[in-house]
């Protein structure tokens, strides 16, 4: 059976049958290393060291999978809780959050009129059995309640320890005597010494040194049957999936440490089978017997079929009804906006800004445009197409500056940028170990004690605070420009051609429609965060420059937009920007709220006057962005005004006890790819991703399918991630900052003998509600299906339903929904909006959640309006 | 005045401490403004004690505030002190108690068990004035129970995961030993003075030395269980592990216990104690090789530590060892320098260790030297290897206390286990009725009866501790054979004319309340789940967050901790047992030992760790 299906297809599961994935049918006889090992990595998280934070779906490994046949076969085989509980979902239509309304045509639509009465009450008021036994680790518990042993307790701290210290970037005074044929290799080399063993057991010590230690006997001896072994390697793994999963993300992916290590899975897993036999061992004496050898339970099959169950089919019912109960809303704003919005034409701008298209610069954008409402903002993703690979000023590492997925041939260098970066003699490992502990520890004392009272009552910048502006100092220069195609640093280009700085440059002009009516200042602003005593800072950068701040980008594409050789070739292809106009790159800092703007020394006279201008108004934005962030903020007085809570929030970036310096990308829930003109009227509330796109420049969407290939993995990946997160803060979450261990440099636990705690911190997702992603775009849908479909890794996010979307067609101004692979129209339920035209009232007198539980997390929410 | 202002700096904080909870939950900005300032006026209360103690010459105080309880032989009473090392402690522990309670308030801000957290501070906070303030034993004893058992519930602050419950189990274990050998201490040396002492009569060195001389054994015995209280407390050799394994609670938590004071408090207690001891040249010794060695092989395990906390917790330990040989030296202002210096380093280096991460990851960037090849002779890489190995497993000293420290009290709880119910309950129904008999009929009980009714009673009752220390199954039974063993002890005492019949009374009054409130409770939670057992975790805290809160105070009542008059109780029960007697003391001791243990663990299994159910997000076991 497994090797059939190993002939006939790809190794992932296949939905139809409920595929074995690696498990025996009964009877068989079997066990195929090889692809049980891939299925293990495919299915345990995928975050690579917290340093390179990349947003993805947490349930990766179900994709191929409709959403909700996903989610609750995730559910049943390893306990994850994947939607709201029931309780909250009917107490949230009784706040008002899910619409009667909505409620009602979710019923109708699924369930048809017949139905809907039946399902309406067993989704109120049915009784059910809400306890979820998971399939994993049922068959290792036996070691406990069969022999009274704890294996996971015995195994696990050494184990951890070891593994930690190998993979350690730089914690450790005393490094790992690593040997560079990898993991196995040292660990025998270390065994070898002869004095000390790492097993308390001569048998363990013996196998691990005198035998091969290939999986299927390491598995005879302790499991006994192959037909358990899967079962029983996924329960293993599955104990401590946070160290199994990054030994797996090393192994594809060495880069990811900068003290690379090799590693592979099936080291570790040996490693611990020949703990777990050095446990028996001990805890036994000799003689035992493997597990499943006397009296074989039941063989289960983790991967077979999850029966779909009533409460599965309630549970669905409720999440599309708290969805559409938000969605509406939205479209309803749009359509009462699309009337207007479509006889404009783009005005002559004062300037026009480019923004990347993360939900945090909705607000700004919106700011921006009401300060000067002559300019034009513009989105997309926050590396502006160019992507590279960027070495500080000596800096010994290259960091990748462009999506996960993309692998760069060009090296940016930054060269000359002032002074080399200092020490911080309180972080000093110096400090732990003898002698001069002892003397640091009487001497550093009192100095520790007076930067405690600073960083409590005078927090600022200092060298441990990740700090976005000092990712790339304004005062070096880059090398962007190539002449010499033969100049290349490890098999890297260092910098673009004229020819690929154009195609660059134009591929992003034409995706925006920015073709003509140039404003004589062009902004390009990336965006970045700083953050104090946060391992996961990395999350709240740009997730389109691979988690690190995209200040680089923005500068780069700014260069190459103002290179004459490239407007000439422009010039050539349609795109005539006047050489008055001038593009300038900045840097936003979500966090502080600060823009900086590099290399305006280039700047003309006149743009220089500009330019000036235009950073009041941006000063002023920022100010109101801070205003409106701050409301969420509990340490922030939202009524003292613009300019207190703009001065308060750049304290709360680089405030040591502040375990929210922003709150990254929470409550995103939209993402809409069009005209600005369709949302410019609408108050989103951060809650949209928004992507410049002119459905009139590209009437067959060629364009449209290099935008919408990325919003799958980028921007639905950041959002199931909020989305699992929230849901299940315990197993899919990293849990509460508070206890959080910094292991390794490459991830957090909660315990010294604990595993490590992949996904995102609940300081992060309080805020979030968990609606997937809807998508909206501007365009026929016959051409958004043709898109959708040009490409089948694309297609998957869609016909699976792990983000929702939804056409506007431009001719009709009407909406129509994919759904089932075919688009069909649909009706808003709200007619209109609420309009406002005091927003600054309206975040002064906004609610501040009590708990951070939904009920009272989703109060804070403000609904969509009409600015008037 | 200074006298006004020493009780009021050690009574203070349990006044904002009892005010402090009676405050509503949910108000976050009361409560903290509250702890802030009840921090704020002590510490101006100290400072203004300081600036007049100094101004006054500085001159050791000592004053007896208040007697609680007296009989002829025996004086339970609050007795303050203050000198250098009072000074020094109390003004670097307000201090750091006040930065903390700042960061705090923004760290902890929404956290569910925001309240939770700053009540158990404040409960921190006075075991800890209590117990820097103390003039003798038993005010001292006071502080340390507190500091105790408010370790145990900050480390298991997130009592809904598996392993800081687990780990806070096991650094209360640890911790209790300390409280016993505490006990022994003060125990001989109420046989050495046959009274109560002050540490304030100590500084005549010449009397005490004379009239330790006629003591010399039993003054050994006190220094000895005195160092190891010490040891605990400060995590030396062989106790070490417990502290990086505390790192369990918010970093904040985390910093001002285990970084900057609990961690320190063992010293403390051999600064004050230094007269007692500093002319018994084995104890000066043994301090000094316990130092050295702990600072030894604490510093080789931090170097291989992968998590920023632990690697802390190890280097602090190094530290501390070199502070008891500081003090054993008698380099005493060289200590408290340390102390302060040492206190403040590493409770910033631990508020601010999740900024490792990326300090590091930036300074790598730019610093990143990659390992040498290896240079060593074949002979030095073996031995380098091997260190290493050793310090990855902690030296195995986890594995060897556990398995010759609680093991085999464990296996001896199993076996009583095994026996079967009926024995048990027979057992303590025939010696009851012989007690009572015995009591009733004075005159009848000879000499045999009362020399070995309290040895047979408290044998008996050791078994019924350490078999609820052991039970996986039924906690109602298990409770109430916890409560048949303190009234058994009692009885077998009150036989043996260590006790008076009004002192027994004194000591099961709180013990029989809280027996029947803790049988209801485990009553109710069994009507309400007839699933409840002790075979794992239930975090049923969750369901019955009330219920949890009230068993914890039967608890701990039935325990003896400082709320009712069974902590006096304790005390006399010890008195009671005269010097002679090693097989008596040793049964009470164990039996102290483990009640506490076996009353924490079944709270912690019915209230504590995952809960049973997935019906709502639970943790993972390995979190």
């Amino acid at each position: 059976m497994v090797r059939q299906s190993i002939e006939k297809g790809p190794l992932t599961a296949n939905p139809q049958t409920g595929s074995t994935n690696g498990f025996l049918t009964e009877g068989s006889r079997m066990f195929d290393a090889h692809r049980v090992l891939h299925d293990l990595k495919h299915h345990l998280p995928a975050q690579a060291a917290l340093k390179d934070f990349i947003h993805h779906n947490s349930l990766h490994a179900y994709q191929h999978l409709k959403f909700y046949e996903a989610i609750f076969r995730a559910s049943k085989i390893f306990g994850y809780q994947v939607t709201l509980e029931l309780g909250d979902f009917r107490e949230l239509l009784r706040q008002g959050r899910i619409r009667e309304a909505v409620l009602e045509r979710v019923l109708h639509e699924r369930k048809g009129p017949k139905l809907a009465a039946v399902w309406r009450e067993k989704m109120l008021s049915g009784i059910y059995d809400t306890h979820n036994a998971p399939r994993i680790g049922q068959l290792r518990a036996l070691w406990k309640t069969r022999h009274a042993l704890d294996m996971d307790a015995s195994v696990h701290p050494l184990l951890f320890r070891v593994v930690g210290s190998y993979l350690d970037q730089g914690v450790a005074l005393w490094r790992f005597p690593a040997q560079p044929e990898g993991f196995w290799a040292s660990l025998r080399d270390l065994e070898s010494n002869g004095l000390v063993s790492l097993f308390k057991t001569a048998k363990a010590r013996r196998l691990f040194l005198d035998s091969d230690c290939a999986l299927e006997d390491l598995l005879a001896k302790i499991v006994g049957p192959p037909a358990y072994y899967a079962q029983y390697l996924f329960d293993q793994q599955f104990a401590h999936q946070g160290w199994s999963g990054i030994v797996s993300a090393v192994e594809d992916n060495p880069g990811t440490l900068l003290d690379t290590r090799r590693i592979k899975l099936e080291e570790l897993i040996r490693f611990e089978l020949i703990l777990e036999i050095d446990a028996l061992e001990r805890a036994m004496g000799p003689g035992w017997e493997p597990l499943c050898q006397a009296a074989p339970p039941a063989p289960t099959n983790l991967f077979a079929e999850v029966p779909a169950s009533e409460l599965q089919e309630v549970l669905s019912l409720w999440q599309d009804a708290f969805e559409w109960s938000y969605y509406d809303e939205v479209l309803a704003g749009i359509a009462q906006q699309g009337k207007a919005a479509a006889a404009q034409t783009l005005p002559m701008a004062t300037f026009q800004a480019v923004f990347c298209i993360d939900e945090r610069e909705c607000s700004l954008r919106r700011h921006i445009e009401r300060v000067d409402p002559n300019c034009a903002t513009l989105g997309m993703p926050g590396f502006f197409g160019v992507e590279f690979y960027f070495q500080p000023y000596n800096g010994q590492f290259y960091e990748k500056l462009c999506p996960a997925p993309v692998t760069p041939k060009y090296l940016i260098k930054e060269q000359g940028a002032g002074e080399a970066r200092g020490h911080e003699p309180l972080y000093t490992q110096k400090t732990h170990a003898l002698p001069w502990s002892f003397f640091l520890s009487i001497g550093f004392g009192f100095w520790a004690l007076l930067r405690l009272f600073l960083n409590l009552f005078r927090p600022k910048m200092e060298l441990a605070i990740s700090n976005a502006f000092a990712h790339m100092h304004e005062s070096g220069t880059l090398t962007i420009e190539n002449t010499d195609p033969e100049h290349r640093e490890n098999g890297l280009q260092i910098g673009f051609t004229v020819e690929e700085m154009a195609a660059r440059v134009e591929g992003q002009l034409r995706g925006m429609g920015l073709l003509e009516r140039f404003a004589p200042l062009v902004y390009v602003v990336a965006h970045g965060s700083s953050s104090a005593n946060n391992p996961h800072h990395g999350a709240h950068d740009c997730g389109a420059c691979s988690g690190r701040p995209g200040s680089v980008n923005a500068r780069v594409f700014a260069f190459m937009a103002n290179h004459p050789k490239v407007r000439a070739i422009l010039r050539g292809k349609g795109i005539g920007i006047p050489d008055t106009t001038q593009f300038v790159g900045g840097l936003h800092d979500t966090a502080a709220d600060e823009i900086g703007w590099f290399d305006t020394a280039a700047l003309s006279p006149e743009n220089q006057v500009l330019h000036r201008r235009h950073v009041a108004s941006f000063e002023q934005a920022l100010d109101l962005n801070a205003h409106e962030r701050s409301r969420r903020f509990a340490s922030i007085n939202t009524k003292k005004g613009p300019k207190h809570a703009r001065k308060a929030i750049k304290g709360r970036s680089v405030s040591m006890f502040e375990p929210r310096p922003e709150l990254g990308h929470g409550t995103n829930a939209l993402c809409i790819v069009g005209r600005r003109d369709l949302t410019k009227g609408l108050f989103l509330d951060r809650r949209a991703f928004l992507n410049s796109f002119d459905y009139r420049t590209d009437p067959e969407g060629k364009f449209l399918q290099n935008l919408m290939r990325p919003l799958g993995p980028v921007c639905g990946g950041i959002n199931l991630e909020y989305y699992f997160s929230r849901v299940d803060n315990y197993k899919l979450g990293a849990g509460t900052k508070l206890p959080h261990h910094v292991m390794g440099l490459i991830g957090v636990s909660n315990s010294c003998d604990g595993d490590l705690r992949p996904g995102l911190p609940v300081q992060m997702i309080e805020v979030h509600d968990p609606v997937r992603l809807l998508i909206i775009v501007e365009h026929r849908p016959e051409v958004v299906l043709k898109t959708i479909q040009s490409a089948p890794e694309m297609y998957e996010w869609f016909i699976n339903e792990w983000v929702h979307l939804v056409a506007l067609d431009p001719d009709t101004h009407q909406f129509f929904y994919f759904k089932n692979g075919a688009f069909a129209r649909y009706e808003p339920l709200a007619k209109q909006v609420p309009a406002n035209d005091d927003f600054q009232r309206l975040f002064e007198r906004s609610l501040k959640m009590e708990t951070n539980h939904i009920l009272d997390a989703t109060r804070e929410n403000l609904p969509v309006y009409a600015i008037q | 005045m200074s006298d006004i202002l020493l009780i009021f700096l050690a009574c203070f904080p349990f006044a904002v401490f009892g005010v402090g909870l009676l405050l509503p939950n949910k108000r976050e900005t009361l409560l903290s403004r509250w702890v802030w300032g009840g921090l704020g006026v002590h510490l101006a209360a100290l400072l203004a004690l300081v600036w007049l103690w100094i101004s006054q010459g500085a001159p050791t105080l000592a004053l007896k505030h208040a007697v609680l309880y007296q009989t002829p032989d025996f004086e339970f009473a609050l007795c303050y002190y203050f000198d250098t090392a009072t000074a020094v402690f109390a003004l670097t522990g307000t201090l750091l108690f006040l930065l903390v309670a700042v960061f705090s308030r923004f760290y902890m801000h929404r956290e569910a068990g925001f309240n939770r957290f700053f009540k158990t501070l404040l409960l921190f906070w006075c075991g800890y004035n209590a117990l820097v303030f103390a003039g003798n034993f038993e005010t001292f004893f006071v502080g340390w129970e507190m500091i105790g058992i408010s370790s145990f519930l900050l480390i298991a602050f997130f009592r809904d995961r598996y392993l800081p419950v687990r780990n806070a189990f096991k650094v209360l274990s640890f911790y209790r030993l300390g409280d016993i050998c505490f006990m022994l201490a003060i125990w001989m040396c109420h046989h050495i003075w046959h009274r109560n002492i002050q540490f304030s009569e100590w500084a005549d060195t010449v009397g005490l030395q004379q009239h330790l001389a006629q003591h010399t054994g039993q003054a050994l015995f006190v220094a000895l269980m005195l160092v190891i209280a010490a040891a605990i407390k400060s995590a030396q050799l062989p106790f070490s592990t417990w502290l990086p394994r505390a790192m369990e609670g918010p970093t904040t938590s985390s910093a001002i216990f285990y970084g900057a004071l609990s961690i320190h408090v063992g010293a403390f207690l051999l600064l004050r104690t230094y007269p007692f001891w500093q002319n018994q040249p084995l104890v000066v010794g043994l301090l000094v090789a316990l130092g050295l060695a702990t600072a030894l092989v604490s510093n080789s395990i931090s170097k291989v530590q992968t998590s920023v906390k632990v690697q802390i917790a190890y280097a602090s330990i190094a530290q501390l060892g070199l502070m008891f040989v500081e003090i054993a030296l008698g380099f005493h202002v060289l200590a408290l320098v340390h102390f302060v210096g040492h206190a403040c380093l590493r409770a910033y280096q631990l508020l601010v260790s999740p900024s490792v991460l990326s300090y590091l990851i930036h300074d790598m960037m730019f610093h990143f030297k990659p390992a040498p090849a290896a240079s060593r002779s074949a002979w030095a890489r073996r031995w380098h290897q091997a260190f290493f190995v050793l310090a990855l497993q902690e030296w195995h000293l986890d594995y060897w206390l556990h398995r010759y420290g609680w093991a085999p009290f464990k296996w001896i709880g199993q076996q009583v286990n095994g026996a079967g119910e009926v024995w048990w309950k027979l057992g303590t129904a025939v010696l009851m009725l012989l007690g009572a008999w015995n009591l009733q009929n004075p005159n009848a009980a000879n000499g045999l009866v009362q020399g070995l009714s309290p040895v047979v009673c408290a044998a008996f009752a050791l078994l019924l501790v350490l078999r609820a220390f052991a039970q996986r199954g039924d906690a109602q039974g298990a409770w109430l054979s916890l409560v048949a063993s303190q009234l058994l002890l009692v009885i077998g005492m009150v036989l043996g004319k260590g006790l008076e019949a009004g002192q027994a009374l004194l000591y099961l009054g709180g013990t029989l309340l809280a027996g029947l409130l803790g049988y209801a409770i485990l009553g109710r939670a069994r009507h309400l789940d007839p699933a409840i057992d002790l075979g794992q975790y239930q975090g049923r805290s969750y369901d019955w967050p009330g219920m949890s809160l009230l068993f914890l105070v039967a608890g701990l009542t039935l325990a003896g901790f400082p709320i009712s008059p069974t902590f006096i109780g304790v005390d006399l029960v010890f008195v009671g047992i005269h010097d002679t007697e090693p097989v008596l003391i040793v049964l009470a001791a164990l039996n102290f030992l483990f009640l506490e243990l076996a009353i924490l663990r079944i709270y912690a299994r019915v209230f504590m760790g995952q809960h049973v159910k997935n019906d709502h997000p639970i943790a993972f076991k390995t979190s």
